[in-house]
């Protein structure tokens, strides 16, 4: 049997909490191929973020484990690089030196000075930052935190780039013109990427597979959309396919007929 | 018309004027009224209370005896100096003598030795402080280990520590050639002793609370310990460990003066100590001139600290006072 780039095998977690431990995910099975994007969706407390988690070598999974490129993950690394919600810049830090950071962490031997400063700002020109290089998190708009935190995230050339909720703290426009930017980076990285979004249309946009997770506890994989849109893809023109309205209605009855949230 | 209304101030500058200027000076002259006032009134064995005028005469004294002081140390070094140059004339293989003033110290020395003292103290208690400080916030266990302890020694008393420090110190420090005086490690190490209870406590707060998703930051990159120590760690708790020496320096400069008069430590706290020994009828007023001279130089320690402060905090919006 050919293995998958990255495999998550019968992944459980408990959490332990003062009314005994609490199961959030059962049994989470999940391959994923070199340089596919893949995206988790789900009701809010549907354990996304944990999946993520423990691909990042945050959470150690109770029972199951990870396989990168057939290598166990059991903690944090650069090679499996995350973008956080709220950007998590170092606010002392500006821009570049924010990516120098990660930079100097991962490539201290493997590269000369010179080489190091090419590459911060090669990665800073993939997300259109270079104007902003020497501005502090504070001084620029949220949009263009959450580019360097991709920036930087990118600088470590993970072999997978995880995403939790990237552009959920943006407003409609930001996030149209960051999704842009992931879809190019996309096309010419060829990244693997887990991304964590609430975004239907987001999800089908960009995606390669939709993973659609129960509701928790032990929440686990409901179902598996392939969205089978040529690429590059385009917002406007695919407002109107009718392939495109098929796959966001899927993911829509999934999570409103079959998975309804019972509000809290 | 336009050229006269460029003249007036602006509205709001004016009422800026008065918040700031004309407000405080009302309240302080309300303040000398009061004082002036009921001074008048309570007789002591050092004859009347003093007023702010019989306060204000006794600092222009004391500036005064000040620059006498200093005069006559020139005059002795400027007749010391003419001696050896005659004796060198005379024989120029004499031996010649070279002695130090041995003035009496002014008030303005007295000031100088306290700052000195105070800030000893406060250095040595700041790099005691801040690694214990950091080690505590960043494991649970040391801090629930030390914790108690700096609870139990926190109010203690600069007056409390001072026998104790004093006995050790004269049992460790000995030497024929003493680098320091006993009397200003004495006062230096009761003021470390009292004051580094803030910035460790300030100082573990801070680190404890950094953001989370920093901290994940730091463990997705693989930090290691001494870069997540200096690149993460320190810039995002320098605001509570500048809180915390803010709150030390305080604490430090007000003990200091109890240790002073304790330890005979030749600064303000022995001024004051021997005015009320001395007991003449202007000591209650010079006793005065040390205790706004110990309030404005406090404020101005604290001035100092909050400047520092602003300096180093990446985050020039907030609102530091």
């Amino acid at each position: 049997m050919l293995h998958s780039y990255l495999q998550l095998t019968q992944v459980s977690i408990e959490f332990p909490t003062d009314n005994g431990p609490f199961k959030a995910l059962d049994n989470v099975n999940l391959n994923i191929n070199e340089k596919e994007f893949v995206s988790l969706i789900g009701h809010s407390g549907c354990g996304k973020s944990t999946v993520l988690n423990i691909v990042a070598g945050m959470h150690q999974a109770t029972s199951g484990g990870v396989l990168l490129e057939d290598k166990e993950v059991n903690e944090p690394g650069p090679d499996r690089a995350v973008v956080f919600q709220n950007h998590s810049l170092l606010p002392w830090l500006t821009a570049y030196q924010n990516v120098e950071l990660a930079v100097k962490q991962v490539f201290k031997h493997s590269k000369s000075k010179s080489e190091i400063h090419d590459w911060i700002m090669h990665n800073l020109e993939l997300v259109h930052m270079t104007h902003a290089k020497d501005k502090l998190p504070a001084e620029i708009s949220g949009g263009m935190k959450q580019r360097v935190g991709i920036a930087r995230a990118l600088s470590m050339e993970p072999k997978v780039l995880l995403m939790d909720e990237p552009f959920g703290a943006l407003d409609a426009l930001t996030r149209a013109h960051l999704q842009d930017s992931i879809m190019e980076i996309h096309a010419s990285l060829g990244n693997t990427v887990i991304m964590i979004t609430h975004d239907v249309d987001e999800a089908v946009l960009l995606s390669d597979r939709i993973v659609m997770m129960t509701n928790g506890p032990s929440a686990t994989i409901g179902s598996i959309l392939d969205i089978k849109l040529a690429r590059p893809r385009n917002r406007l023109e695919l407002a109107d396919n009718p392939q495109f309205n098929h796959y966001r209605a899927e993911v829509l009855k999934f999570l409103h007929e079959k998975h309804v949230k019972i509000a809290a | 018309m336009s050229y006269l209304n460029q003249l007036r101030l602006p509205k709001h500058l004016g009422t800026k004027f008065i918040h700031i200027f004309v407000v405080p000076f009302i309240a302080f002259l309300i303040f000398l009224g009061i004082w002036s006032g009921s001074a008048s009134t309570i007789e002591t064995s050092l004859g009347q209370v003093p007023g702010p005028a019989q306060v204000w005469e006794q600092a222009t004294t004391l500036y005064k005896e000040h620059t006498a002081e200093r005069e006559k140390e020139t005059k002795f070094y400027q007749r010391q100096d003419k001696r050896n140059a005659q004796k060198l004339n005379e024989n120029p293989q004499a031996e010649i003598k070279i002695r130090p003033y041995t003035g009496k110290s002014t008030f303005i020395d007295q000031m100088l030795t306290s700052l000195y003292t105070v800030m000893t103290g406060f250095i040595i208690a700041s790099l005691i402080a801040i690694p214990i400080g950091i080690v505590s916030g960043l494991s649970g266990t040391v801090h629930r280990a030390i914790n108690p302890l700096i609870q139990i020694f926190k109010p203690v008393s600069p007056l409390a520590w001072l026998p104790i420090v004093t006995m050790i110190v004269s049992a460790v420090y000995v030497s024929d050639d003493p680098m320091f005086s006993k009397s200003f490690l004495n006062s230096a190490i009761t003021v470390t002793l009292c004051c580094m209870w803030p910035t460790i406590i300030n100082t573990a707060i801070g680190v404890s609370s950094i953001d989370s998703d920093l901290i994940n930051v730091s463990r997705v990159l693989r930090l290691n310990w001494a870069t997540n120590i200096y690149k993460i760690v320190l810039p995002s708790s320098v605001p509570m460990i500048f809180a915390g020496l803010r709150l030390s320096l305080g604490i430090g400069w007000m003990v200091l003066i109890a240790a002073e008069m304790l330890a005979q430590n030749p600064g303000l706290g022995k001024f004051v100590w021997d005015e009320f020994q001395n007991g003449s009828s202007n000591s209650l007023a010079r006793i005065m001139v040390a205790v706004f001279a110990i309030g404005l130089i406090g404020f101005m320690l604290d001035r100092i600290m909050l400047m520092l402060q602003r300096k180093v905090s990446w985050d020039k919006n907030a609102n530091i006072r």
